[in-house]
């Protein structure tokens, strides 16, 4: 399993892609897989509040509902309407499939996120 | 998958039989064929362009066209895909699938009972009250209880009605409780009626032997919760035995104890919720009282209740006046009504013509059958599927996929392979305490002879080796039913909801 | 007893099996203080025949065979013999809810159509498998609308069905949920002034019965546009199911919530009756209750399942849509023989035979009493104002084995001496003739 090394992850399995004051926000390959296929996807609407470590949405196979956390706070700017109609995009491509991007409130949640390797090294553990 | 696989050798239930073929409804319609003949008008007829004016409706789209004979064959035909309790076992774990006595449709049926308006002026109501009142002194008896409503048209909704009891209560004595206790078995329904009562879910973890820690209860309960929501014998079918310690407990610390009677079916005429501290309660006439679950409903979900809760019941409630009965409609403090009318009433005349049949013998009998039957059952799979909590089972038993899931057989798996071998599957993946959620929950009821029990042993029993044998066979259950595993994936992502003509 | 398939030899054999000595042993972990010693105070065992003849005795102690003039949310139609011997078919009544798709195709399938002719009657796009009844359906509209908006309040018209109203309230009361009526005007019909004037942006949704209580038909379309204009969804309550055979479907609605008891269902005291919800596509995943939705099997052969339950309480516990579990699924199947049967032209024809006998019955009160809301049309019920007291009328009718309407003074004083009554096709005209007489002072 490849992580991108320029992303960061967080234990509930999200990452997020941090450049300057904007974020881009999406859950995991592990992720995706542990959850199947999915069939529905559940976004804030721009301009939403997000707060790091609490829900912004869900994610949703057949059979179960998941919140995805996000990873630092902030401000909904862009929210991916594409995994709406699609879903099953972030099956095929996780780390590809952003859900939303945010405006970040403070840059320095960051640093108790997960570098690629640490991550990696959780997920193993985890298993 | 190799052509020549032959997948029945072990099966000794059923043989494939023949089964029709039947579109949509929609699909046999055409101008100008009709079901239908009415009786010629006595009145004047009317121009109904003048009566409605703009409100006039002229066409009733795809509704369908077909004759009388066309709908007994559509419907007959979709009838023989189905499973059902008159086919066979139906093992759901904690759905309580018993026969449904034909004298109760045959009862419900009777002109005077079937044709009553819910309106009816008391004085032509009697007999109808009559029953609600009969059925209502039964199940008294039954639970210990001191009162009870029909009004709730199933198990979640007397869920509600009770816990919303609860509430009526403690708001009336002003004392401020926000949430509620409930243990991580629990039906789904439980913490979405204890929300829907606006308390906050808080969760209780089970000890190691899947019953209520009484030193976490302890340690959660306090002023600020209302009530604990507990199910006995809970989910695992285990009698919850320090049932007094939890009922002093949460009676110590002015809590009460709300309990899900689900499984009812475990305790009728061996022993009563009444006299074990539960302060309030719900019935599930479709399980325990045999009232047919119809594919999905109807249902009906009595709640019992102790003295101090009375007031608060849904109105009306059934009263005598003088040698007649009557509805008594002033409940200054009455949570309000839950459903319009009494209930379902068509479920209160099945379930007091089955306690009639029964007796006190009966009922009594019938719960020994059904907990002798899971036990059964239990001793003689336990060797070859895990049994991960070794409690006393009731009227149920709780196996794992354990030792089945190192070769990649699920619950679920195994669920689907028990089609082929002419059973209903039990209830997967419930209680959501059975590690990995690989539970297998079995419940027989007392309504199986002890050769169906023979034929599910040895079902499971094979399944079991060939999940060591050939998993496949198992992972590409069903094979011989009508149709395969279905793609869930995309009638969940592309949702079709209802037959569209071609365009 | 009958119902139970041992005999002694087979029990002593199982707990031999078992290992317990005795049947006391599988029960003797119930702390001895609670084991129930005595025998259970209920009646029987009973045979058969005693059995019937008691329920003989309950049912000769109604009205069996009257005239009924009764509506109000229930009512009595004729029942085609072929829904009985359908719905008496073992496979569908002793079946369970069609969790396991591959052996409840003829269940999954025939609630697909259920959804589908709910959807072509009401003229919305997406129906669901059904809910308890149209008391309950109306409490889980108004939930509905709030998901959906994000708002808190509800305004109801005061000529929706009283129980229901009241069964709002009582789900209402702990949700934090706000709810205004709104009254009524000289026509029977939602007074629009006063509508407008209640609505404010906190106004999840506005809900109106069509017909209404008083049997009168409501304009939707001018409601419609009041609730949509301040971001309001409009709740439409069908109580009369049969209505929609000739009265104009509410396509201007958000939710409708119908009750199909019309559609071949006993009237049963109350119940059980079949609540329904029906609304469009992009509210489909707010909805509560169970869906059946078409898909194919591995091998690409049509079939049809339970789907998108992460809705339901099984999957989303507190934070699930409802915490319904349970359809009507009986019921629905009995409604859906029913639209099967009577169908395209049938529902129509029935519809304007109910039209024709209410007309009748409304202009034969009327020489003897006053028919109020005459300004607005109405399907098959009307209100009748008397100078006596109207359940003295109705009291007395019972002696010419007449049921007759159900007087209003309990839920709307302000109507004095008034009565709802209602004439299906099952009432005849001789039966009109004498409660018409009856009204008179």
């Amino acid at each position: 399993m490849a992580f991108p090394a320029d992303f960061k992850y967080t234990k509930e399995h999200e990452w997020v892609k941090i450049d300057g004051d904007s974020a881009t926000i999406g859950i995991t390959d592990h992720a995706q897989e542990s959850l199947g296929d999915i069939v529905f996807v559940e976004l804030p609407k721009i301009g939403a509040e997000v707060s790091a470590h609490k829900s912004f949405g869900t994610v949703e196979s057949v059979k179960a509902v998941s919140d995805v956390y996000a990873p630092i706070s902030g401000t909904v700017t862009a929210v991916n309407d594409e995994l709406t109609n699609a879903p099953e995009k972030i099956n095929s491509d996780a780390h590809g499939s952003w859900m939303i991007k945010i405006k970040v409130k403070d840059a320095g949640e960051a640093s108790s996120l997960m570098s690629a390797a640490d991550y990696e090294k959780y997920v193993a553990e985890e298993k | 998958m190799s052509e020549k696989k032959n997948f029945n050798a072990n099966i000794k239930k059923v043989s494939k039989h023949i089964s029709q073929n039947e579109g949509l409804i929609f699909e046999r319609s055409s101008k100008g064929k009709a079901g239908y003949r009415l009786a010629p008008l006595d009145v004047p007829e009317v121009d109904a362009a003048k009566l409605l004016g703009g409100s006039l409706r002229e066409d009733l789209g795809n509704m369908p066209e077909v004759s009388e004979f066309e709908i007994i064959r559509h419907f007959t035909r979709l009838s023989t895909w189905n499973y059902a309790i008159d086919l066979g076992m139906y093992p759901l774990g904690s759905c309580t699938m018993k026969y449904n006595a034909r004298v109760n449709e045959v009862v419900v049926r009777m002109d005077g009972l079937a044709n009553a308006h819910p309106y009816l002026p008391e004085k032509v109501a009697q007999g109808a009250l009559r029953v609600m009142k009969d059925l209502s002194d039964g199940l008294l008896d039954i639970t210990g209880m001191d009162a009870i409503t029909l009004q709730p048209a199933a198990g979640a909704h007397g869920e509600m009605t009770g816990m919303m009891l609860v509430r009526a209560y403690f708001d009336d004595k002003k004392e401020n409780r926000r949430k509620v206790l409930i243990p991580d078995s629990a039906h789904g329904t439980n913490p979405a009626t204890a929300a829907m009562c606006g308390y906050e879910v808080e969760n209780l973890k089970s000890n190691a032997k899947g019953m209520v820690d009484i030193a976490a209860l302890d340690a959660q309960m306090n002023d600020n919760v209302a009530a604990l929501m507990l199910t006995n014998p809970n989910t695992l079918g285990v009698f919850e035995e320090e049932i007094h310690k939890i009922a002093d407990l949460m009676h110590a610390k002015g809590g009460m104890l709300y309990m899900d009677g689900a499984n009812m079916n475990a305790l009728v005429g061996k022993a009563r919720p009444g006299d074990f501290g539960v302060d309030v309660m719900h019935l599930n006439l479709h399980k325990t009282f045999s009232t047919p679950h119809g594919g999905g409903g109807p249902g009906s979900g009595p709640v019992a209740i102790k003295k101090h809760l009375e007031p608060f019941l849904p109105s009306p409630v059934i009263v005598k006046k003088g040698d007649a009965l009557a509805f008594d409609y002033e409940r200054p403090k009455s949570i309000g009504r839950v459903k319009a009318y009494y209930g379902n009433f068509g479920m209160h005349v099945r379930a007091l013509a089955y306690i009639m049949a029964n007796g006190p013998d009966g009922l009594r009998q019938t719960t020994e059958d059904a907990v002798m039957n899971a036990n059964y059952i239990r001793k003689k799979l336990e060797d070859v599927y895990e049994l991960p909590f070794k409690s006393p089972s009731m009227h149920e038993v709780i196996l794992s996929h354990r030792l089945q899931a190192v070769n990649g057989v699920k619950t679920g798996d195994i669920a689907k392979r028990l089609i082929d071998y002419g059973f209903h599957p039990y209830t997967t993946a419930f209680p959501l305490t059975v590690a990995d959620h690989g539970a297998i929950m079995i419940e027989p009821t007392e309504s199986e002879p002890k050769e169906e029990l023979d034929l599910f042993i040895d079902a499971m029993r094979n399944i079991a080796r060939e999940a060591q044998e050939d998993p496949d066979i198992i992972l590409n259950a069903p094979h011989n039913a009508r149709v395969e595993r279905m793609d869930e994936v995309t009638a969940n992502r592309k949702p079709v909801l209802r037959w569209k003509p071609n365009p | 007893m009958r119902y139970l398939p041992k005999s002694p030899a087979d029990r002593a054999e199982m707990l031999r099996e078992i290992g317990a000595a005795n049947i006391d042993e599988l029960f003797s972990h119930i702390p001895a203080e609670y084991r129930f010693k005595r025998d259970l105070k209920v009646p029987g065992q009973f045979s058969e025949s005693e059995i019937i003849d008691y329920f003989k005795e309950r049912s000769s102690e109604m009205a069996a065979g009257y005239g009924i003039m009764l509506g109000a949310g229930a009512y009595y139609h004729y029942r085609p013999v072929i829904i009985d011997s359908l719905i008496s078919r073992g496979e569908f009544f002793t079946a369970y809810t069609p969790y396991q798709a591959e052996i409840s195709q003829g269940t999954l399938q025939a609630i697909f159509e259920f959804q589908t002719m709910i959807c072509e009657l009401t003229g919305m796009e997406v129906a669901n498998a059904s809910l308890y009844d149209l008391s309950t359906g109306v409490a889980e509209g108004v939930m509905m609308a709030h998901r959906v908006t994000g708002r808190s309040e509800t305004v109801i018209a005061k000529s929706v069905h009283p129980e229901h109203r009241e069964v709002l309230g009582t789900y209402a009361q702990y949700m934090e949920m706000p709810i205004h009526e709104v009254g009524f005007g000289e026509n029977g019909r939602v007074d629009l002034a006063k509508l407008d004037a209640a609505i404010t942006d906190k106004t999840a949704c506005v809900v109106i019965q069509s017909p209404n209580f008083f049997g009168t038909i409501e304009d939707v379309a001018a409601i419609a546009e009041i609730a949509h204009k301040k971001g309001a969804l409009l709740v439409v309550s069908i109580a009369e199911a049969l209505s929609l055979g000739i009265v104009k479907p509410p396509a201007e609605a958000d939710i409708v919530t119908m009750e199909a008891q019309s559609f071949g269902v006993p009237l049963g005291f109350g119940g059980p009756y079949v609540g329904v919800i029906a609304t469009g596509e992009k509210f489909v995943r707010q909805m509560p209750g169970r869906l059946v939705g078409q898909t194919v099997d591995k091998q690409g052969k049509r079939g049809f399942v339970l789907t998108l339950s992460t809705r339901e309480q099984h999957i989303r516990r507190e934070k699930a849509t409802s915490n319904i579990c349970t359809n009507q699924g009986l019921i629905a199947l009995v409604a859906t023989i029913y639209m099967t049967i009577y169908g395209r032209e049938g529902l129509k024809d029935l519809a304007k035979q109910n039209l024709a006998k209410a007309d009748y019955a409304a202009k034969e009160f009327a020489k003897n009493a006053k028919v109020l809301f005459g300004g607005a049309p109405r399907f098959n019920e009307f209100v009748v104002q008397t100078s006596g007291d109207a359940k003295a009328i109705s009291d007395k009718l019972l002696d010419q084995k007449i049921v007759g309407g159900l007087p209003l003074k309990k839920f709307y004083p302000e109507l004095g001496n008034a009565a709802v009554w209602c004439a299906t096709e099952l009432v005849t005209k001789a039966q009109i003739d004498l409660a018409a007489k009856a009204v008179r002072a």
